[in-house]
């Protein structure tokens, strides 16, 4: 009998193939099919997008973020990479029995202030508690609307010549989550970069029509990320490791634990396809916005190598970037 | 097989230590390599510092690299 | 310094790489083998293959040692790991290692108690925070690796440690070069010798290559060091055991790092995932230590491990086969559900083979 491992929760090749293999198979619809970050339909005259998402992080608490910030952000940047204008929030919890009262405090509080930042208001919730041992302190689920603004982010917009933006360094939720805990022990000043980018998406798809499409690389990473997009389609994308932000601490972290920085989760950032015309310009209105000082184009979309990822390393070497197949794991060898 | 990296050792305290890349500190076993000092650089392997590095050494490789006449 | 970035210079990469390029001679073949995994995955990860002349053919060898352990291994761990008050302690490396029947990471997905950890040390401190559970560690490297090992196995005697010990799967390089050499087959002009083995062993035990008429380079793992060891291979004429990295090893080795691990292990034939036996090639735990031996301790019983027969692995690691040759390439064995070693490790042959279709 087949069993579900982390793996298949990990986005990559497993998970993948489990939503193809079940989900996408039973509840098949169009609207499902085009397998965007929100689901996008109208009511009425309105456009709207909406999404859900399950936060399990351990620990709940990290350096740059806590589990309530992160069930905000996650599903606010999931409505914002469609062209959504995010508006309301819900916000459900499922609580181990035993968990101090002034932690599930804190958890809200951070959820209260997150959805200020992110001008989303939380409009219904649930609550369960749970047995001790059925789930770790607190999972929280966030599901959310929004009105879509923007109305043509779509793959099937992405042409060759097309540059790809990241709005800031990589890696940094991932190396945060991993430092705080106990399992493997070292010490980092590496901070998640966990934040919501309605304002900064806004900002860029207020001076360009050029934006082709929008991505956050959560979980997998910006190598899974960019895998999705070209998966089955004809073009390829090609990336060149030199113009890739990634902080010192993150590639310490890296070397150490023989981590690939492209397959770690962030929180905080988004991959745009731009029109080479309007590459230069959004990038610039990009760095504007305080999520996006670091912002960079990292490479473009190429007719050659049609579904694939190509990285021009720092050597001057190419290779291939697969999608993460399981779970990253630190190696000794 | 066998990944190590480069640390600097900024405590030592008896078998154990604390070893640091950049902004990055791990914890390190000193018992295979009891020459090593505070400031030394040395190559941590599964938890243990198991050789020091030689930076005269280094500095001749790059030095040797440098020099290759094309 | 700082010994990373230094060795990752762009400028120099170009200009090592144009000076083998002058230097091979044009109308003939190259086969170097690097030995070691994290070559493997520095040449992969760096892209270096692009930057060297056609004729300079690089074949991965038997050095990852997760990828070669066998089935046998990764079944007892899992039997030990069903038994109650059980935490299995291991390398991250192996959680996706495939045994006969199953993998840690798909057991712990049932509910058996396994955790990563970065040192034998950290399974040591474990033990001591839980004195209620017993604590096995999953002892796999090579020289590099296996005296760590035995050092948390002394210190758990010196502490007094009960609830602690250890699965020993390490494994011993010079044998199995050794075993790759005696193949007439084998198409090897010249080795890329694993650098942080050699910082352990220094360079006596590979001295038997040169007489076997093979080019022997000791080489650190950044981008420049490999470039510079194939450089210095290609202009080897005579064969010879050379260092490329100086600034890491003494030829000597570290002695005290040897002493512990002969204090704790010994010599014994031992079975390579995909090759098979090789005498001395393996250590287990001297009878002196039989208290944090696992095998001594628990005797984990496992039915017949399944070995398939039909994996051509260690046909593959020579280079005298190419993946497609064997008949579970694609079939039976992908990157998923991996049979042999070259599939297991992500840059192994086989894998590559795969994903990249015979790039």
């Amino acid at each position: 009998m087949e069993k579900i491992t982390l793996a298949h929760g990990s986005g990559g090749t497993l998970m993948h193939k489990l939503i193809d293999s079940l989900f996408m198979k039973e509840f098949d619809n169009a609207i499902l099919r085009r397998k965007k970050d929100s689901a996008v339909f109208d009511i009425g005259r309105s456009k709207v997008a909406f999404t859900t998402d399950s936060y399990v992080v351990s620990p709940i608490f990290f350096p740059g973020g806590d589990i309530g910030r992160l069930a905000v952000y996650g599903t606010v940047n999931d409505l914002a990479v469609c062209g959504a204008r995010p508006l309301y929030l819900s916000l459900a919890l499922i609580i181990e029995e035993g968990l101090d009262r002034n932690i599930l405090e804190k958890i809200v509080s951070g959820a209260k202030d997150a959805a200020k930042r992110a001008r989303v208001t939380i409009v219904t919730g649930d609550t369960k508690v749970v047995e001790r041992g059925s789930c770790d302190k607190i999972f929280i689920n966030t599901s959310g609307v929004g009105e879509i603004y923007y109305d043509g982010l779509s793959l099937d917009e992405i042409r060759p010549g097309d540059a790809i933006i990241v709005n800031g360094s990589i890696g940094e939720h991932a190396i945060s989550v991993m430092a705080s805990r106990e399992s493997i022990d070292f010490k980092t000043k590496v901070k998640s970069d966990s934040s919501a980018l309605n304002a900064l998406i806004a900002r860029a798809l207020a001076i360009s029509k050029g934006i082709r499409f929008m991505r956050d690389p959560t979980r997998g990473g910006v190598a899974t990320t960019l895998n999705e997009m070209v998966e089955r389609r004809s073009f390829g994308v090609a990336i060149d490791e030199k113009a890739i932000p990634v902080s010192a601490g993150v590639r310490e972290a890296c070397e150490l634990l023989g981590f690939d920085p492209l397959y770690l989760a962030c929180e905080g950032r988004v991959i745009m396809v731009v029109s080479k015309k309007d590459a230069c310009k959004v990038l610039g209105a990009v760095r504007k916005d305080v999520n996006g000082k670091k912002a960079a184009i990292i490479g473009e979309v190429t007719r050659e190598n049609k579904g694939k990822v190509l990285l021009r390393t720092s050597a001057g070497g190419k290779r291939l970037v697969g999608m993460l197949s399981g779970e990253q794991l630190p190696r000794i060898c | 097989m066998c990944l190590g990296i480069p640390m600097k050792v900024v405590k030592i305290d008896g078998d154990e230590g604390i070893v640091q890349a950049g902004g990055l500190k791990k914890r390190a076993n000193f018992t295979l390599m009891k020459t090593a000092k505070v400031g030394d650089y040395i190559l941590m392997h599964a938890g243990f510092a198991i050789e020091k590095l030689k930076e005269a050494e280094a500095r001749k490789t790059l030095k040797a690299l440098k020099n290759l006449k094309i | 310094m700082k010994y990373i970035d230094e060795f990752r210079n762009k400028k120099l990469i170009d200009k090592v790489a144009s000076e083998i390029r002058r230097s091979v001679e044009v109308n003939r073949q190259y086969n170097f083998m690097e030995v070691c995994g994290t070559h493997t995955v520095s040449i992969f990860r760096f892209g270096l293959k692009d930057l060297l002349p056609d004729n300079i053919n690089l074949i991965s060898g038997p050095g990852c040692p997760v990828c070669v352990t066998p089935n046998e291994f990764i079944d007892k761990a899992i039997a030990l790991s069903a038994r109650k008050n059980m935490i299995i302690t291991t390398f991250g490396d192996m959680l996706k290692v495939p045994g006969s029947y199953s993998s840690l990471e798909k057991e712990r997905a049932r509910g058996a108690d396994v955790r990563m950890v970065y040192s034998g040390i950290d399974a040591l401190d474990l033990a001591k925070k839980n004195p209620g559970k017993e604590i096995v560690f999953l002892g796999v490297g090579f020289e590099t690796t296996a005296p760590t090992v035995a050092q948390s196995i002394i210190a758990a005697r010196k502490n007094k440690v009960k609830n602690f010990s250890v699965l020993c799967g390490h494994k011993t390089m010079p044998e199995a070069l050794k075993t790759l050499t005696e193949d007439p087959r084998l198409n090897i002009d010249g080795f890329l010798l694993p650098g942080h083995v050699s910082v352990i062993i220094g360079i006596t035990p590979y001295l038997f290559l040169p007489r076997r008429n093979k080019r022997c380079v000791v080489a650190g793992f950044e981008p420049l060091d490999i470039l510079q060891a194939i450089l210095m291979l290609v202009k080897q004429r005579t064969p010879k055991v050379e260092i490329q990295y100086t600034r890491m090893m003494n030829k000597n080795g570290n002695a005290l790092a040897r002493e512990s691990m002969k204090k704790v292990f010994e010599e014994y034939p031992s079975v390579w995932r995909g090759i098979g036996a090789i005498k001395k090639s393996g250590l287990k735990i001297r009878k002196e230590f039989s208290d944090f031996d696992t095998d001594k301790k628990f005797i984990p019983k496992i039915s017949k491990p399944k070995e398939n027969r039909a994996c051509i692995c260690g046909d593959v690691i020579k280079g005298v086969k190419a993946p497609p040759e064997c008949k579970l390439f694609g079939k039976l064995c992908d990157p998923e559900h991996p049979v042999g070693a070259c599939m297991v490790s992500s840059e192994g042959t086989c894998a590559a083979y795969y994903k990249y279709a015979g790039r």
